[in-house]
């Protein structure tokens, strides 16, 4: 099922502020979108306002290209997972799955041993067989997450809407329910809006993922393509650990400010002038000396390892700036007589060129 | 030590002032013996008192629950103009006299009240009659189940419900299967104290209601009649049935707890 928002706007009740301002997104049928953003970004409103939890002031929201005005016609049609899982103290995990089906007015419920059948197949699904009949004060954190995830699916919704929620687990079950959810899409053919704030959590998930930004859409890529073009400045560096330097164009190579830094040719259309060079610390390298008179002016000191790289501080004039080479061709000291980040993105007044 | 000396302490006021009371009614009602004791309560005038009072609390317990619910709900759920007010509004027969009140219903509905003559042509009789009984007792008790059930449904919070309504349910399900299930103890709890105040008041009733006996006289006014009618055995008679009644509603608050703990015993 295909979601589309178009130009939606929401203000903070009673204020002029904009929470969402003019945001438009389309979700192609069985895609998996990760909205991330900084807390405050309009994330959760989004996806509130998909759902029909909040109104919004214009703009709409089409599923499978019809407008839904109401949270009644988006009714057993979207699943929607709560960050803190909002499961039903009161009832069994049973009968908090089968909910949206107990519901149902008397003429469309299913019969009695079909709902008890269906939430076998549920808890099945959900690897929470034998759980049935527990309150879920008694179960874990992540066998909660997936009473919630069993519930939001009871009515066989064909669009899944998640707000952060991994927030809670620990490191270990997040990572197994990660995977594990992805699976799950693929295999009942979701459509999947997932919100975190957590960006190499939706790296690792998603198809497509959407940057917001004070209530905008700042960038919606895949995850490759947020790699390697980031829009802003911003969408860079929160999509991981970035270094910037300051610096100008003159005939089409860039000269940074800092005389340890290579100058590096620029892509043919950029202009001459004032730009700003980023660059992960794993693109880049250093210059080693040609000769025994070469002067070494940098040093990086080792600051342990991570995921295959071997983390350096490296002492560039007044700053200092983390480094990372791939653990098999690190030593214990890296010395050179120059940095070069010819690999780095270019931006203007915070915006990619080249 | 010192922490003796203020549990004793707090034992010896308690024993004072709570204990001691319904002791000493329960002696004056049984100074000629159980069955001189309840003789008196055969009187035609005692059975109408007791009869009367139940049916006010039945009526002000039940409507004061329906709308303590659904506005305490509003309250905790809904930001709206002038909610602050209504909030204050709903505690104010807790800080008024239950005299004033009394005193404010035969303004509007007595003889020479605003609505009096109105209502007296159509033959409608509210001041001293259980109309008006009924609705001093509903002013005086309106607090109760608002009071006790917002702040559990402030903490309860719009998650649960959110998720009822996206699953598909209405507005009177979820209320039913969601909201009310996840604050029933507080309920209770104000339903309880409800039923216990709406047993023993006596300030608004005692304008309102014109001390009718056998009509409008409900167990507190039939007690202070029979007390200054020197009548002390049946007036501590009265006296130790209503305490009885209205304690035992406030004893069933905790059978929650008792039956919660009978159960984890069990299992």
């Amino acid at each position: 099922m295909s979601i589309e928002v178009c130009n939606l706007v929401r203000l903070a009740p009673g204020t002029q502020q904009r929470l969402l301002d003019d945001v438009s997104l389309k979700v192609p049928d069985g895609a998996f979108v990760a909205l991330v953003g900084p807390s405050g970004a309009g994330k959760t409103t989004l996806l509130r306002a998909i759902a029909g939890l909040d109104g919004c002031n214009s703009g709409s929201v089409l599923l499978d290209d019809r407008p839904m005005t109401s949270v009644k016609d988006r009714a057993g049609r979207m699943g929607f997972v709560f960050q803190n899982y909002a499961l039903f103290p009161h009832m069994t995990v049973a009968r908090n799955i089968a909910f949206g089906l107990d519901v149902l007015p008397r003429g469309e419920r299913p019969a009695r041993s079909a709902i008890a059948k269906r939430v076998e197949e549920l808890l099945e699904l959900m690897q929470l067989q034998g759980m049935g009949g527990k309150h879920p004060a008694k179960l874990s954190g992540g066998q909660r997450q997936r009473v919630a995830l069993a519930r939001a699916l009871a009515t066989g919704p064909r669009v899944l809407l998640l707000d952060e929620p991994f927030g809670a687990l620990d490191p270990i079950v997040r990572r197994s329910i990660r995977t594990w959810l992805r699976e799950l899409h693929d295999t009942l053919g979701l459509t999947t809006i997932l919100v975190t704030h957590d960006q190499e959590e939706a790296l690792e998930i998603a198809d497509r993922i959407v940057v917001m930004q004070s209530g905008r859409i700042m960038q919606d890529a895949t995850p490759q393509d947020l790699d390697e073009q980031p829009a802003t400045e911003f969408v860079m560096e929160f999509l991981g650990e970035a270094v910037s330097f300051a610096g100008e164009v003159r005939h089409g190579r860039m000269i940074a400010d800092d005389a340890l830094v290579l100058p590096f040719a620029v892509p043919e259309g950029v202009t001459d002038g004032p730009i700003t060079a980023m660059i992960r610390p794993y693109e880049m390298t250093i210059k080693k000396p040609a000769s025994e008179q070469d002067v070494l002016s940098l040093y990086a000191a080792p600051r342990g390892t991570r995921n295959g790289y071997r983390h350096y501080t490296l002492q560039l004039g007044e700053r200092i700036i983390p480094f990372y080479r791939p653990v098999e061709a690190a030593d214990a000291q890296v010395q050179g007589v120059a940095l070069d980040i010819g690999r780095a993105r270019l931006f203007r007044q915070g915006l990619l060129c080249g | 030590m010192t922490r003796y000396l203020v549990w004793g302490a707090s034992w010896l006021f308690i024993l004072l002032v709570l204990v001691t009371p319904p002791a000493m009614v329960l002696t004056e009602a049984l100074k000629d013996g159980l069955a001189a004791s309840l003789a008196t309560l055969s009187d035609p005038d005692a059975q109408s008192a007791i009869w009367l009072t139940l049916r006010v609390s039945v009526v002000a317990v039940v409507l004061n629950t329906i709308f303590g619910i659904l506005a305490a709900w509003v309250l905790v759920k809904f930001r709206f103009p002038g909610r602050q007010f209504l909030q204050i509004l709903v505690e104010l027969p807790l800080s008024i006299s239950p005299v004033v009140s009394g005193l404010v219903w035969l303004l509007l509905f007595g003889a020479q009240g605003w609505f009096g003559p109105l209502l007296e042509r159509w033959n409608i009789h509210i001041a001293f009659a259980v109309p008006g009984i009924i609705l001093a007792t509903l002013f005086v008790t309106l607090p109760y189940v608002v009071r006790t059930v917002m702040p559990v449904m402030e903490v309860q919070g719009r998650d649960a419900e959110e998720a009822a309504v996206l699953a598909g349910a209405g507005f009177w399900q979820v209320l039913w299967h969601v909201t009310l299930p996840g604050v029933r103890g507080a309920l209770l709890s104000g339903v309880l104290l409800t039923t216990a105040r709406a047993l023993g008041e006596f300030g608004a009733v005692s304008v309102v209601s014109g001390h009718i006996p056998g009509e409008t006289e409900t167990m507190p006014l039939h007690i202070e009649n029979l007390y200054n009618g020197y009548q002390s055995v049946a007036a501590f008679t009265m006296a130790a049935l209503l305490a009885f009644m209205a304690m035992s509603a406030v004893l069933l608050r905790s059978a929650p707890d008792w039956i919660a703990r009978l159960q984890e015993k069990k299992a």
